[in-house]
């Protein structure tokens, strides 16, 4: 594959980047995105570009991870970040080993840190883990040397795709700063929409969570009981989508889970459509260029109507292509950076 | 530390000027031709042996950029930032005849991480050396084709070159730690 | 003098008979014979307690000794050495075992194994329900025969209002109270710690605060139409204490207990321990408790509760638990804190804040717990230095400062978020029915003329 930016430039026109002082990366391992400054999100997002490049040739391919060893502990099945992180390292050069934990000693009743231990004790260098439970790898991390990637813990943290989310949405619109972001669905139980709040107003975007009440996390307002004393971070939330999304330069859809409405959290999967889908009419409120995204996997005419999930707008595509630039970008700067 | 200044701008217009010129001895078909700098500081070397060609040949040569980043196998070994840029090779270089460009030639670690990021790029049809300071001291079985000045030095001297481009002046300078 | 101990020389506070003077406890065939300036010099056997506190030996009314049935996590014995170790010299152990103590056998049981191999008093609290399952009585008649001080299905509440309201009534017959642990299930459903902002910023299941005041307010309303005595376990939200202030207002027969770490921290310690963590979120398990840790407008109303006499006693609910039970993802991690060995401290740190004086914090582990319960009733004299009261006594150093070392308690369960923490308040020696049952390293029992 041919880099296109640079075909049929002179060579003026092909001059190197200005060299930006970036911060060496210190970072052990990668659990979520609220303790990142914004220099940090940004030297992840120069290095995906690096990366990206590399998937736009014909091999795919670099030796820089040679060596190491990237272990993947997933507890929840997911194909698409298990495999986005298994191209990643290997497009480095790393050495993948999978543990899909229902097939494995997990299922004799090995506990969580006993699992990675045995990982750490195979050679592997960095563990790649998704876990239902919220705080798993924060409880692995204090007990293994290798690095730990979160790739998505209960309704906690999923870091990466926040990053990868920031990366996708400055490739299209530029700086973050003051861009509104809105967020729709199931705030409460989504880790994708916590992490996105903390990488989104670290970069100076404006968040705004929006979903029916029984789906928003009332713990992050400021009338809540006990919130008295909280510094609570600057997003805002409101139940109304068609006032939410005035003027939004990106519409960030979450899944809907079909349980939340036997859970007895909705009346209707119906009424869910009615006041929250993505929806050409709705987008019509937003800027004309704005962003739709989807961290996927989409239950199509559920929280986007088919013809927005496919249409111009939407970045979901891309999306899942940065992804793997984003994590081969982590990847390398765990393994290279200390 | 002290700086001594090995090539003045005269001197380095001059070694660029005769290294356009043999690049286009050694590659009479100048269609196939494409120069490949290493970043950082080989790209304006390389954009400015292109303009050279340019003007005594009359046609341009495309030219690119090498990030080698990726292919480094000193990495730890260095107390370097992990800064990656993407490498912009604007032509396909399979059949090409490549001419490395880079500043000093040293080791020869770069140039080899550079061989291997080129042939995974493409398979170009000769690859060929360009370096405005080799000063000696090779780890590895490498070669310059071209050379603008050859300027032995002690190990733990530092060799920098200065460029227009990046450093808002041309020289090229010994850095000893003797004062 | 035959078989008697001196403890000499320290501040005598006994809160519940108005006694704060300095001098001698004299202890004569495992009762309490004389107090006063130099009462003791004839002793047998002396302990030094000048520069220190002397109180009645402290008593615990909600703990769980996990005998029989999950020994890996505590034992009679090690229950009731940590209970010493903690200044306690009568802990009521809660029925939740395996068998759980719904019949006249199993509280046999555990006083039987008390007397043999416990350090310390255990007074045992019977079911309210056959198996703890909240479906039928159990037999109350039957317990209360043998010894039970008390009915409770604590770790659970009982679900079914009409259980409770039969409970309640049944009770009246023995004059013994219900201690209810107050949680509407269906409200908590599945949480595991406060929901709040912390809940939400770790991303986890929340226990809202209106779970256990739903429950209270219930609970309350059937003691009221029942006119029994309803005790309520571990209170721990602002709400629930204004309702058992009213309640008891109202002149309905309700008593109250809090445990010390829901007055000495809040729901941010699951959040941060006192150590590092990778990623700055400790997501610590030992600070898994049900009901949970709660924000500090809630331990301020508990504080202030216990100050006005709406709560009457501190408590501990001791619930040791083995490591593999904690070490393991949040959400699996039993509930629970290992507390006898810091809870005196804990609640010193509140003397030592200003926010309540040593007397009232004395008297809610010691008189306020037995009268709470009634205790006086099946030991005389219980949680005093009265004359004849069993010699159950407590030496302390309140300024003595002591790092918390779980791996050095003397409980089974080293569960505790105050691991590595400074405390201030330590316990020098415990006597009970006049014997030496716990002595600090270094502190002598010495003899007398």
């Amino acid at each position: 594959m041919v880099d296109q930016s640079t075909r049929g430039k002179t060579a003026e026109e092909v001059r190197p980047p200005e060299s930006v002082e970036l911060p060496s990366w210190e970072r052990r391992h990668v659990l979520d995105l609220d303790d990142f400054s914004r220099p940090e999100v940004e030297q992840v997002i120069e290095t995906a570009d690096a990366m990206k490049e590399v998937l736009g040739r014909e091999i795919r391919r670099v030796p820089t991870l040679r060596g190491t060893i990237v272990a993947t502990l997933f507890y929840e099945t997911s194909t698409r970040t298990r495999s986005s992180f298994e191209l990643a390292a290997k497009a480095l050069g790393a050495d993948v080993v999978t543990v899909a934990a229902a097939a494995s000693s997990v299922q004799k009743g090995e506990s969580l840190v006993d699992s990675a231990r045995t990982l750490q004790a195979i050679g592997a260098n960095i563990l790649v883990m998704r876990h239902r439970q919220s705080g798993a790898p924060y409880l692995v991390a204090g007990h293994v040397d290798m690095s730990v990637v979160n790739a998505g813990d209960g309704w906690h943290a999923h870091p990466t795709q926040a990053l990868l989310d920031a990366y996708t949405i400055q490739h299209h619109l530029g700086d973050l700063r003051g861009k509104k972001v809105v967020i729709v669905g199931d705030i409460l139980h989504s880790r994708v929409a916590r992490s996105n709040i903390w990488g989104l107003t670290t970069m100076g975007a404006q968040a705004v969570l929006c979903g029916p009440p029984t789906l928003l996390p009332w713990g992050l307002r400021p009338g809540y009981r006990g919130n008295e004393d909280r510094a609570l971070p600057p997003v805002e939330v409101d139940t109304n989508f068609d006032r939410a999304i005035e003027g939004a330069d990106v519409v960030m859809a979450l899944r809907l889970q079909l349980e939340r409405q036997q859970a007895g959290l909705l009346p209707s999967l119906r009424e869910y459509v009615q006041l929250y889908q993505v929806n050409e009419e709705r987008l019509t409120r937003a800027k004309p260029n704005v962003l739709v995204m989807h961290p996927g996997p989409i239950n199509e005419g559920l929280e986007i109507s088919p013809e927005v999930a496919h249409g111009a707008r939407s970045v979901i595509e891309e999306q899942v292509t940065n992804g793997v630039a984003v994590r081969m970008a982590l990847l390398y700067l765990l393994a290279k950076g200390r | 530390m002290a700086e001594h200044v090995i090539l003045s701008p005269e001197d380095i217009r001059r070694s660029l000027s005769r290294i356009a010129h043999e690049i286009v001895e050694n590659n009479p078909t100048l269609n196939d031709l494409v120069l490949v700098g290493m970043r950082t500081r080989g790209v304006p070397l390389a954009t400015r042996l292109a303009q050279r060609i340019a003007e005594f040949e009359g046609r341009g040569v495309p030219v690119g950029a090498l990030d080698i980043g990726l292919y480094r196998d000193d990495i730890s070994y260095l107390d370097l930032k992990p800064e990656l840029k993407p490498t912009e090779i604007p032509t396909d270089i399979a059949g090409k005849r490549v001419v490395l460009v880079d500043d000093v030639l040293f080791t020869g670690r770069s140039i080899r991480a550079a061989l291997d990021a080129l042939i995974d790029f493409g398979r170009p049809q000769h690859i060929q050396l360009a370096v405005l300071v080799d000063r000696g001291h090779r780890e590895l079985p490498i070669r310059a084709d071209y050379v603008g000045k050859n300027i032995p030095t002690a190990r733990q001297e530092d060799v920098q070159v200065f460029l227009e481009e990046t450093d808002g002046r041309d020289a090229v300078v010994v850095l000893s730690t003797e004062s | 003098m035959n078989d008697s101990l001196g403890i000499r020389g320290g501040r005598i506070l006994d809160p519940g008979c108005g006694v704060d003077l300095v001098g001698d406890v004299l202890i004569r065939e495992g009762r309490v014979a004389a107090i006063g300036p130099d009462v003791a010099t004839e002793a047998e056997h002396i302990v030094d307690a000048s520069g220190l506190i002397v109180c009645p030996g402290l008593v615990d009314i909600h703990c769980h000794l996990r005998e029989p049935g999950f020994e890996h996590k505590e034992t009679m014995e090690t229950g009731t050495r940590a209970a010493a170790r903690g200044g306690f010299t009568t802990v009521c152990s809660m029925a939740n075992t395996e068998p759980a103590i719904d019949s006249r056998a199993g509280v046999e049981y555990i006083l039987r194994t008390a007397a043999a191999q416990g350090a310390v008093r255990v007074l045992p609290i019977g079911c309210i329900s056959r198996g703890r399952q909240g479906k039928e009585l159990a037999e109350m008649g039957d317990l209360a025969g043998a010894g039970a001080v008390g009915f409770s299905d604590d770790g659970s509440p009982v679900a079914d209002a009409a259980l409770m309201r039969h409970a309640l009534e049944y009770s009246t017959a023995f004059g013994l109270p219900v201690i209810e642990h107050c949680e509407d299930l269906s409200v908590s459903h599945e949480g595991v710690m406060h929901e709040g902002w912390v809940s939400n910023r770790l991303g986890l299941r929340g226990i809202p605060a209106a779970a256990e005041e739903a429950a209270i307010a219930r609970n309350i309303g059937l003691a009221e139409l029942t006119g029994a005595h309803l005790h309520v376990a571990h209170v721990s939200t602002r709400e629930s204490v204004e309702l058992i202030r009213r309640a008891k207002a109202r002149g309905v027969q309700v008593t109250a207990e809090v445990a010390p770490h829901h007055l000495a921290l809040t729901d941010e310690a699951v959040m941060l321990a006192a150590t590092e963590s990778p990623g700055g979120l400790a997501y610590d398990t030992n600070a898994k408790v049900n009901p949970p840790l709660r924000p500090r407008p809630d331990v301020d109303a508990c504080i202030e509760g216990l100050a006005d006499g709406t709560i009457d006693a501190i408590a501990t609910d001791h619930a040791p638990h083995a490591i593999e039970d904690k070490l393991c993802e949040f959400d699996f991690a039993a509930f629970g804190i290992s507390g006898f060995e810091t809870a005196l401290a804990l609640c010193l740190s509140l003397v030592h804040e200003g926010k309540l004086d040593l007397s009232t914090v004395i008297y809610k582990l010691t008189a306020g717990p037995v009268r709470a319960l009634g205790l006086e009733r099946f030991v005389p004299g219980l949680g005093s230095l009265a004359e004849g009261a069993p010699g159950d006594v407590l030496v302390f150093d309140p300024e003595a400062e002591w790092v918390v070392e779980p791996e050095r308690f003397v409980s089974k369960g080293k569960n505790t978020p105050l691991a590595g923490r400074t405390l201030k308040g330590r316990v020098v020696a415990t006597v009970c029915g006049g014997r030496a049952v716990f002595m600090e390293e270094g502190v002598a029992v010495s003899h007398g003329r």
